[in-house]
């Protein structure tokens, strides 16, 4: 199995069990919220059904997550180029408070891989914070290797659970 | 489910009593020699206990458990009671040694046991010099009936000692992670277990993802890492009343937890941004002391038994490996030299041996070394073996070894230090990050 065929798997779950979500939300902010840069009409709902300034925008159109190579915490040209678009999105939607979780693959001891995907999620923040979003807005957690997202015994899913994801959470203001 | 009674005190009423010798101490000769790589397991009998009525069963329980325990050591070869000649009906009559040489057991354990006035239950056992034709001990023990496994490893541990010279390690427990549920949604809680996997129960409910239980040496008391609250941090919880305590209010994630030998103090990693430093807690007046400070990952550190020195794990020079410092802080001394990279060291009780867990050509090793550095041995490979720890008598290790893929987990492992006798520890799920209590009061 390729890796982004693993990707786009782990993204259809989450647009799946969103969908239901982005409906009521979108017509709580029309009834409350009218004068924010939120989708107004179905026709602003882009390709993937995915709203500008959603949680699903967010994850399909920027993409949640970087990935790393093995025992290092440097950001990849690849890792920078999503982060720079993550920092835009952030800059453009103010509201999200945002946890960036560091995660390990289980090719590595427990505590160093608890340490190690705090690396990498402060690389991450600090990426980000310095691309201008607020140090204030984002918080990081690791979680060391106790949380693959791939579970085989192969190099393609190994490097898939070596990753940062910035995670939004409910939208403040 | 099992449950420990409410007072230690009333767990631990084991009175223990002499049995005089019968025949004159001294002079035996039968002892077992664990210098050695691989020894010949010692052949010793034991015969059934004596016990009427509702104590037969238990009597009959008692011997399995003991012949389990001196079997899983490797050192001892306990002879198939079909083989014996002499039906022992009075243990306190000394034994025909003659049928005893017969099939060649060099050994003899014989006991009874017996419902005390009080209730109580009384096991005694005395252990023979089958070619010196002597007594070599013997004991008698008072508990509450539902104790007879710990009167069984108790026995167990004096039948050790007699007979290899060295302390045993039988009346211990094992706190770990229970692991159940899918790879990619893992429920871990807290266990522990009788130190051949009976008397099992956890301690925490799975709501939260727990790591790295370590025990006390000096009190039922565990030290670990919880997520509870979404902030990861260390913890201290107390066995028998299931009492939970944060371990210090620090700004960042704790983890790695372990005591001090007294018991007194926690040394465990604060992840501060992209590094994380050791520091050691005092337990009684909560002042906390940053013991390293470098921009690396210095982490799992371990005391050595006399308290003055630590080894921990840096990947200060590039790849993890093991430094020694002094307890204070400073002066870090790299240690581990070999092929590949050293983690998770943990002191021998002993104070003359360091394991680690060694990442070596793709695979994960268990291995030893001296504190200098020299000595290195290899004592479990695969794929991926993991956190060592050690028996109070750092005669035993038990590490947990993770077979790959989607449907693969974590089991716990034993092993001797030499290498040999590797055994699994029976669990009900997955288990992962054993550690061996104390020897039990």
């Amino acid at each position: 199995m390729s890796s982004s065929a693993i990707a786009q798997t782990g993204i259809r779950i989450s647009a799946n069990s969103l969908r239901a979500v982005l409906v009521i939300v979108a017509g709580l902010f029309l009834a409350g919220c009218a004068t924010k840069k939120l989708p107004t009409n179905s026709n602003d709902l882009g390709l993937n059904g995915a709203a500008p300034g959603t949680h699903q925008d967010f994850t399909i159109n920027v993409g949640d997550r970087v990935f790393f190579e093995t025992a290092s915490s440097s950001l990849t040209p690849v890792a920078q180029a999503t982060l720079e678009k993550q920092a835009q999105w952030l800059i453009k939607y103010v509201n999200y408070p945002v946890t960036v979780e560091g995660h390990a693959d289980e090719r590595g001891t427990r505590e160093y891989n608890l340490a190690l995907g705090a690396r990498r999620a402060a690389a991450t923040r600090d990426f980000l914070a310095a691309r201008g979003v607020s140090r204030e807005r984002m918080r990081t957690i690791s979680y060391g290797k106790e949380r693959p997202v791939a579970v085989c015994n192969d190099i393609s899913c190994w490097s898939q659970n070596r990753r940062a994801v910035t995670l939004l959470s409910t939208p403040t203001g | 489910m099992w449950k420990y009674p409410k007072s230690l005190l009333q767990l631990l009423s084991l009175c223990l009593i002499i049995i005089v010798s019968m025949s004159g101490i001294g002079r035996s000769q039968v002892t077992v020699d664990i210098t050695k790589g691989n020894v010949e397991p010692l052949p010793i009998a034991i015969a059934d206990f004596q016990g009427e009525g509702a104590q037969r069963q238990l009597a009959d329980d008692i011997v399995s458990v003991i012949s389990a325990n001196l079997k899983n050591s490797g050192l001892f070869r306990p002879i198939e009671k079909a083989a014996f000649i002499q039906n022992i009906t009075d243990p306190d009559v000394v034994p025909r040694f003659e049928d005893w040489r017969l099939i060649n057991a060099q050994a003899l354990v014989t006991g009874r046991v017996v419902r005390a006035n009080d209730g109580r239950l009384r096991a005694e056992y005395r252990l023979w010099d089958v070619f010196g034709g002597d007594q070599m001990s013997g004991q008698q023990f008072f508990t509450t009936p539902k104790n007879w496994r710990r009167v069984a490893h108790i026995i167990s541990d004096a039948i050790y000692e007699r007979l290899t010279g060295e302390k045993g390690y039988f009346d211990t427990r094992i706190v770990y992670v229970d692991e159940t549920g899918p790879k990619n949604k893992r429920v871990k809680r807290l266990a522990i277990m009788d130190q051949d996997g009976a008397n099992g129960r956890t301690l925490t409910r799975g709501s939260d993802l727990v790591l790295t239980p370590r025990f006390s040496p000096t009190r039922q008391e565990v030290t670990y890492m919880s997520y509870e609250g979404g902030l990861p941090r260390v913890y201290l919880l107390q066995i028998e009343t299931g009492q939970r305590e944060l371990v210090g209010n620090f700004p960042g994630m704790t983890f790695a937890p372990r005591f001090s030998p007294d018991g007194l103090k926690i040394v465990m990693s604060l992840q501060k941004g992209g590094n994380a430093n050791i520091y050691s807690m005092d337990l009684r007046s909560r002042q906390t002391t940053r013991l390293t400070n470098t921009a690396a990952i210095d982490t799992a550190p371990s005391y050595a038994p006399d308290g003055d020195r630590i080894v921990f794990e840096s990947d200060r020079g590039g790849r993890q490996q093991l430094y020694v410092m002094s307890a204070g802080g400073g002066n870090a001394q790299r240690i581990s030299f070999g092929v590949g990279s050293y983690s998770t060291p943990v002191w021998s009780p002993r104070g003359d041996l360091i394991a680690f867990t060694k990442l070596s050509g793709g695979k994960f090793l268990i291995g030893v070394m001296k504190p200098d550095g020299s000595k290195e041995r290899i004592l479990a490979e695969g794929f991926h073996n993991e956190g060592p720890t050690w028996a109070p008598n750092g005669r035993v290790l038990m590490f947990f070894r993770e077979t790959p893929g989607a449907s693969g987990g974590p089991k716990l492992y034993s092993v001797d230090l030499t290498g040999y006798n590797e055994r699994l520890i029976p669990t009900r799920s997955f288990a992962s990050d054993p550690a061996w209590s104390p020897m039990l009061e």
